[in-house]
Parts: structure tokens; C-alpha cells; sequence
């Protein structure tokens, strides 16, 4: 039992995380009220997620990898997965789809204890991970819910031609929009969707502020750990919308302020020294993302960039959505999602950034259950470490099933890995 | 003369080794991991400055006229004489315990007996030439007391099992007792218990036992780092204690597997010692040290005989299954097929090195020179195993196995210990 004088040391939030908190916790109360107002459901994925086209139709995103990682997040994933294995789905499949169904399975209640409506339509445009395609064909069979597909061309020369974007423009105007148009009962408004794209590019220059600001010395941010809760409004309901440009306003000022008073990025447990900078490669663990986080923290490990706060965009190579050109520009930003670069584009990618953001390497946390994200990073990690000389570590954890975090095994690997670093370091060449 | 030391705590024994204040190795000590991680480093450095003190006697008796035979015969003696004065001295503490345990059990006469034959044959486990079955005292101990035990409950059958009990309940309090032992008095008692010693000996002994040993730096490192009796900044990853060992041990190392008890380890490290990349087996522990006890077990083998026995093999039976458990299941279902359990230990052997070689791979491969250790690299049939692979793989790298390989983390850690104080000098 625990007494008070060991009670858990409340949470240190900056300002901006609780009006997050508040942001996301508002979405899925209007989705809970969402069958008394007679507003509409869209399930959709986040990489290559088309909100504010779906906003510009006044509809609802339900993003079911985002319910998968709050389960996790909540300690709720270990019995929806287990669920979702009872009823046939192997150990080896992506553990966010089997958290998803399990949560549909026990009445699909939401982080906030609501439950979230069934989907009017269920939105397929995926990139870079075919297992999207597998969850939503279970989802149509489970909900009886019509699917609008968008096939986003993979980049697999490395880059887009103008034959990938007419090909993703067409699919958009001939498949999407009028399926959006059958569901909303409302016509494509295209004004309205470059109003929405509009403000996308205002928030969207302040969040490439925030996520640079780790360029400085000591960082202002963790860009992983606080990373994914910058990146929360506008990777799910929020692109598009004035709540977006408010939160990445006031997101930029606590920054701009913390930088000013040379102050390091604030974790659960209080401010980090910075004494490693790292940059990042695969989704974080959700199960026990304060103590994975705390490892790093009690190191002095600091990320300054990581690659999974560009799964829901790529901004800071120059991309923002564009009001002139709407659907095309909704297409460049599908195509242009980490998930859909090639390897070599990841590897440069990262290596750039080991480079720019003067890290001391580059970690990989491998996802045992997410065979799109773990493709190919033994490779990546060798070449970033060939092109930038800085040392690479490798770790291995899990999304939101909790059976495979190994903390110590984890403590273990990621100790070494920065004792690494302080070693070459020390040695500046000389043992 | 100050000394650094290095301490690794692995999940099945603890070492330390000793340096001096030129580096040098002074002394090694070794004890079983226990349940206390204070007392087993306590033993393990109490062992490594043993030793360092009979180094300095041998250093002290280098100027004696009398031939080098001689004078190890004198050095031999002397340190099984001390290592007899410790036996007993544990042996009395697990007398007291067993006696304590024992009242009201109607046990007292069965174990007064047991502990009178065990003090009797003390001498005979230790002199010059004696093979011991272990050093470790709760193995040798436990050993003898099974024996004798046995011989007690011979016209009572059934008093051997709660005998046993007694000895299990109580060698726990005894090994997680902080060790006796102080060089200066045990080797007076050792040789006091030898005839005819000459004077130039005493005069050596007590020249060595005068030197003051003071303690500069010490680092801890091995599984057990986060529990050991050492702030933080004196504690290393095992990783870099073993890249920096092996590089000590071999300074053209450039890769190192190392597999232990629940760990394996695949290292690269540059010209330095420094490491630049690994990778250790993550989730499972298949392919460790505890696979091949498990698999002896299966097979009612001591560990040590299964490396010699797999080499008598004439062909290599192919186990599939990475799972401790399930390589079991394989090995009775091959047993059962009638293969040949000198082909079957030849295949399980290969497929904990090919585990090994896929962490190897994942690391950055295997570079010349390769370094072999861990408690797995004393088993012949693994080191042929691991020869064949690298063979057929990395164009045959030069592959060092130390006789001392098991010090390798905790050499490495002295080293970092020897770092810190030369740093702290400047």
C-alpha cells in the first residue's frame, strides 16, 4: 500500500500541455454528443489524414490510433488486447489495431469515459503502412460502415512527380470527396477548405519553430517525449482551425520563454539537465511512457528531434499546406508523411538532423509489433552512423502492449548506450 | 600503496579485480552471486586482496635463496592453509546457525554429527594437488553436508530430506553474512599449521602483510550495477567493461561476444578499447549460459560436461527451436528418435553460437581480432562452434579466449576505476 509519504510526485505539466489535455479531452466530448447533434463520424489514420477536408465538410475525425495509444497511456490496452486475441487475432499483429478492437469490443468508451460513436464512413488514406488497410477492412466488417479509399503512391524514388499528385488529385475528386458528400449531405466547398489550409500554414509555422527550437543549447524541448504532445492538436481533429493557431502560439511564447531564461525542457519529474542530445528514430512505448521517458530524463538525455513527430507531417523541410492549391497541396502532404519516404529519404533525413541539431547520436526504439516502422532500421542506424560519425544505439519496446516493455532490459541497453557516448567523449581519441 | 578496483556483479558470480598503483593486476577474486549484492562484492574484493597479498608475498620471497620450486611449494601451502582456516571459520559460523535452526526439531543430534565429520575432513579438501569440487563455500559445503547427511540418515531415511532443509534454510544467513577474513590473522594461522617453515618465509609474509593497501577508486559494473554498493558516477555499464577488458586482455580486439549467465553481448570496439557499437539480446534469453545449464539438466549433466561430450559427436543434429524451453522439448523428441545425444549436444551447441551470430551481425559483424568471453567461452564445443561460424562468415578472424576471460568485465571496470583516480590526480 502506499502511504503518503511515498505517494507518486505529482506530474510537472508546462501550461500548454493542459490546454492539450483540455483540446483533445473537448473533441471527444462533441464526438460523444455527436449522435444527439446529428454531427458525423469519419475514422481516419493519422499519417496522410485529410482533416481539414473533413472539417471543411463540418465532420468528425475519430482517429483509432490515437484511442489506441490513450488505452495505452490509461493502462487499458493489456485487457482490450487481450480481448482482441481471444477472439483470433495473433500475438504478432499490430498492437494498436488489437487494442482498437478490444476497446470496440468492451462498448468502444473513450479516454474520457465516453464512448465514441460508430463511423458514418470510414476514411482509408494510408501511407507507408499497408496494416491500415487490413484494420479498417475488419472495422467495415465490424460497424457495416462504407470505406472511401485514397491510395497515397508510395516515395519510392524519393520523390513526388506530378503524375503521383494528379493521380492522388483525381482519387480526391472522383472517390473521397464525393463519398464526403454522400455522408455530410453538404457539397465540396472549396473556399472554405483553402480557409481551413490557411490557417493549417500558421500553426504549421509555429510548430517548425517549436520543434528548431532544439537546435539551441541547452534545448528548450524535448522533441519526442514533449514532442508528442506538440504535435497532439495537429496531428488528430485540429489542423485547420483557430484553436490550432492559439495553441501553437501560446506553445511558441512558453518556448520563446523558456529559451530566454536558458532553461531545458520540462518532464514529468521535473526539469532536465541536458547532458546528451539525441535524435530519435521509431514511436515512443505508451504503456509506460513516464518511466520510459524518466530514463532518459535521469540521464540528462535530451531529444532534440525525432522522426515520430513527422509521422503526421513532414514541416520542417519547407513543406505547409497551401490555400492556392488545396487538393494538390492535401496530396503533397499525404505523399510526404515520414512513413512514406523511402529509406534513403529517412536517411537523410536523420542524418541531417544528428547534423543540424548537434546530437551526440542517433537511438532507435524498434516497435516489436509495427512491421512498417521497424523496416530497415538496423540499416538506417549503420548508415546515419557512417554518414554523421555519431554512435547509434538500438532498443526494443512495444507501442501499447505492455508485456513487452522490459524496463530493466530497456535501462539497461539505453545506460550503456549514453555511457557510449560519454566514453568517446572523455576520450576525444585517446583511451 | 593505493589500488583501484573493478567489481562485477553478473547474475550467477560476482568478480573483482584488484590493480596496483602502476596498473598492474595485484589480484582476482570470485564468489557466488547471492541474494545480498553488498556482502557478495564484499566477498569477491576480500578474495582479489587475498590474492594481491600472496602477489606480494611472492614479490617478497623473489629475494630468498632457495629454488623457485621450492618457493611456490611454500606459497601453495600456505595459501591452502589459508584457504582451510576460512573453510573452518564458515564452517563454525554454519554450525551455529544449523545448531540455532535445529533446537526443538529433534534434529540436533543428526546435525552435531554431520558438522563433526564435516570439521574432520576439512584437511583432506585442502592441501598442495587438492581437486576440489568448487571454492565457493555454499557449493562445497553444501556438497559434503549432502554427503554425510545422507551417511546420518542412513538407518532413518526420512531424516534426510528435513537435513537438507536445515542446511538450505540456514547457508542463506551464513553466505549473506559480510565475509570474516583479515589477510594479516589468517595467514599467521596458515602458518602456524606448517612444520618447518624457514625464517626468510615469516620475514616475507609479514613484509607483505605490512604493505598498506589503500583503496582509490573502486567501479562496480554487471547486472546487478544498479544495487551495488557504489554511487553513481562509480558505476559502468557492463558493455564498456567488457569492451575495455577484452582490450586490456588482447589490444587488437576489435569485436567482442561475450555470453553469460542471461546476457549476451556483441561488441565492437576501435583501437582504444572504446566501444562504438553494440547489441545484446533483448526479450529472451535463449542462447545464454542458462540455456546449456537447462539443456544439462535435461540431460542429468554437470555443465561441464556437455562441451566435451558434444565434441565426441559424429554428426550435428539441427535444433530449430531458439526457445530454452522448447530446445528442450526437441531434445527428448530427438533422444526419442534415437539420435545419438553426443549429435544432439552438437547441434544445441550450434544453435546458441548461431544466436550469438546474429547479435554479431546486428552489431556491425565480426573484425579481427575477436575476442571470446563469458562463462560459455570455457566450453570447448561452443569455442568450436563459434571458430567454424566466424570461419565460414568473417574469413577467419584471429579468435583470443583468455583463461581469465571471466574477469573480463570486472578488469574493465578497474580500469575505469584506475581512469577516475588518475583524473581526480590531475
Amino acid at each position: 500500500m502506499t502511504t503518503p509519504a511515498e505517494a507518486v510526485p505529482e506530474v510537472r505539466k508546462d501550461g500548454s500541455q493542459h490546454k492539450q489535455k483540455q483540446m483533445i479531452a473537448d473533441h471527444f466530448s462533441r464526438l460523444a454528443r455527436a449522435p444527439r447533434t446529428g454531427d458525423k463520424c469519419v475514422y481516419t489514420f493519422v499519417p496522410g489524414n485529410l482533416t481539414e477536408l473533413l472539417l471543411s465538410f463540418d465532420l468528425l475525425p475519430v482517429l483509432p490510433e490515437i484511442n489506441a495509444l490513450q488505452s495505452g497511456m490509461r493502462g487499458k490496452s493489456r485487457e482490450y488486447i487481450s480481448l482482441a486475441e481471444k477472439q483470433g487475432h495473433s500475438e504478432d499483429v499490430c498492437t494498436y489495431v488489437k487494442c482498437d478492437l478490444g476497446m470496440m469490443k468492451s462498448g468502444n468508451v473513450g479516454p474520457t469515459g465516453e464512448k465514441i460513436p460508430d463511423p458514418d464512413l470510414l476514411l482509408l488514406s494510408y501511407t507507408g503502412c499497408f496494416t491500415f488497410m487490413k484494420w479498417f477492412e475488419i472495422l467495415r466488417q465490424e460497424y457495416g460502415a462504407p470505406v472511401a479509399m485514397l491510395h497515397v503512391p508510395y516515395q519510392g524514388d524519393g520523390e513526388i512527380t506530378a503524375a503521383m499528385r494528379d493521380y492522388v488529385v483525381e482519387q480526391l475528386r472522383r472517390n473521397v470527396i464525393p463519398a464526403l458528400e454522400r455522408v455530410s449531405g453538404k457539397s465540396y466547398d472549396e473556399d472554405r477548405l483553402s480557409e481551413l489550409l490557411a490557417r493549417s500554414a500558421r500553426a504549421e509555422d509555429d510548430l517548425v519553430w517549436v520543434l528548431e527550437s532544439a537546435k539551441n543549447r541547452p534545448s528548450p524541448i524535448d522533441a519526442y517525449f514533449g514532442g508528442v504532445y506538440y504535435i497532439g492538436p495537429i496531428f488528430t481533429a485540429f489542423r485547420g482551425t483557430d484553436e490550432a493557431i492559439d495553441y501553437y502560439r501560446e506553445l511558441r511564447a512558453e518556448v520563446e520563454q523558456r529559451l530566454a531564461d536558458g532553461r531545458g525542457p520540462l518532464a514529468p519529474d521535473g526539469e532536465i539537465e541536458e547532458r546528451f542530445r539525441l535524435v530519435v528514430e521509431g514511436p515512443p512505448n505508451w504503456t509506460s511512457f513516464r518511466e520510459f521517458w524518466r530514463m532518459f530524463a535521469d540521464e540528462g538525455a535530451v531529444v532534440v528531434a525525432s522522426s515520430y513527430t513527422k509521422v503526421g507531417g513532414v514541416y520542417d523541410t519547407g513543406f505547409r499546406h497551401d490555400p492556392a492549391r488545396p487538393l494538390e497541396s492535401l496530396a503533397d502532404y499525404c505523399m510526404g508523411c515520414y512513413t512514406n519516404l523511402n529509406l534513403p529519404r529517412r536517411v537523410e533525413l536523420l542524418s541531417r538532423y544528428v547534423v543540424d541539431y548537434g546530437a551526440d547520436g542517433l537511438l532507435v526504439n524498434s516497435v516489436k509489433s509495427c512491421n512498417s516502422f521497424s523496416a530497415g532500421q538496423l540499416m538506417i542506424l549503420r548508415e546515419v552512423e557512417n554518414r554523421t560519425g555519431a554512435p547509434g544505439g538500438f532498443i526494443e519496446s512495444d507501442l501499447v502492449d505492455p508485456r513487452y516493455f522490459a524496463a530493466s532490459n530497456i535501462k539497461n541497453r539505453l545506460e550503456s548506450y549514453l555511457q557510449m557516448i560519454d566514453q568517446k567523449r572523455q576520450a576525444g581519441g585517446t583511451a | 600503496m593505493k589500488y583501484t578496483v573493478g567489481i562485477d556483479l553478473g547474475s550467477t558470480t560476482t568478480k573483482a579485480v584488484v590493480l596496483g598503483d602502476g596498473g598492474e593486476i595485484l589480484g582476482r577474486g570470485i564468489t557466488n552471486s547471492r541474494s545480498n549484492y553488498a556482502v557478495a562484492c564484499e566477498v569477491a574484493l576480500v578474495e582479489a586482496l587475498i590474492a594481491a597479498r600472496f602477489g606480494l608475498v611472492e614479490r617478497a620471497m623473489a629475494g630468498l635463496e632457495a629454488d623457485e620450486s621450492i618457493r611456490r611449494a611454500w606459497l601453495e601451502q600456505l595459501q591452502e592453509g589459508l584457504r582451510l582456516g576460512q573453510y573452518r571459520a564458515q564452517l563454525d559460523s554454519l554450525g551455529a546457525v544449523l545448531a540455532r535452526e535445529a533446537r526443538g526439531s529433534g534434529l540436533e543430534a543428526g546435525v552435531r554429527e554431520i558438522m563433526d565429520a564435516l570439521g574432520a575432513e576439512a584437511p583432506q579438501l585442502y592441501g598442495p594437488g587438492t581437486a576440489r569440487q568448487s571454492d565457493f563455500f555454499r557449493d562445497l559445503s553444501g556438497s559434503r553436508y549432502r554427503h554425510f547427511a545422507s551417511i546420518a540418515a542412513s538407518g532413518a531415511p526420512g531424516l534426510f530430506d528435513p537435513l537438507v532443509g536445515l542446511f538450505d534454510k540456514s547457508i542463506l544467513e551464513v553466505e549473506n553474512s559480510p565475509a570474516a577474513g583479515e589477510f594479516s590473522s589468517l595467514v599467521r594461522a596458515a602458518l602456524a599449521g606448517l612444520d618447518g617453515v624457514p625464517g626468510a618465509l615469516r620475514g616475507a609474509v609479514e613484509e607483505a602483510a605490512a604493505v598498506p593497501l589503500e583503496l582509490a577508486v573502486s567501479v562496480g559494473t554487471g547486472y546487478g550495477r544498479a544495487t551495488l554498493p557504489f554511487p553513481k558516477e562509480q558505476i559502468r555499464s557492463e558493455i564498456l567493461c567488457h569492451g575495455l577488458g577484452a582490450h586490456a586482455m588482447f589490444p587488437r580486439t576489435r569485436t567482442v561476444l561475450d555470453i553469460g549467465g542471461q546476457d549476451t553481448k556483441a561488441i565492437q570496439v576501435d583501437p582504444q578499447g572504446i566501444v562504438t557499437s553494440f547489441q545484446m539480446n533483448d526479450r529472451c534469453a535463449a542462447g545464454c549460459g542458462r540455456y546449456l545449464g537447462y539443456i544439462a539438466d535435461e540431460m542429468n549433466l554437470g555443465l561441464h560436461e556437455l562441451g566435451p561430450l558434444a565434441q565426441q559427436a559424429t554428426r550435428t543434429v539441427r535444433i530449430n527451436s531458439t526457445c530454452t524451453v522448447f530446445a528442450g522439448a526437441e531434445l527428448r523428441e530427438r533422444l526419442s528418435l534415437g539420435e545419438r545425444r553426443e549429435d544432439i549436444l552438437a547441434g544445441l551447441h550450434r544453435a546458441v553460437v548461431l544466436r550469438a551470430m546474429a547479435l554479431l551481425a546486428r552489431s556491425g559483424g565480426v573484425a579481427d581480432e575477436f575476442t571470446f568471453t563469458g562463462g560459455v567461452a570455457k566450453n570447448p564445443a561452443a569455442v568450436e562452434a563459434l571458430r567454424q561460424l566466424t570461419a565460414e562468415n568473417y574469413d577467419g578472424p584471429t579468435l583470443n579466449i583468455s583463461p581469465d576471460s571471466i574477469y573480463t568485465g570486472a578488469l574493465g571496470a578497474a580500469l575505469f576505476a584506475r581512469r577516475d583516480w588518475q583524473r581526480s590526480l590531475n
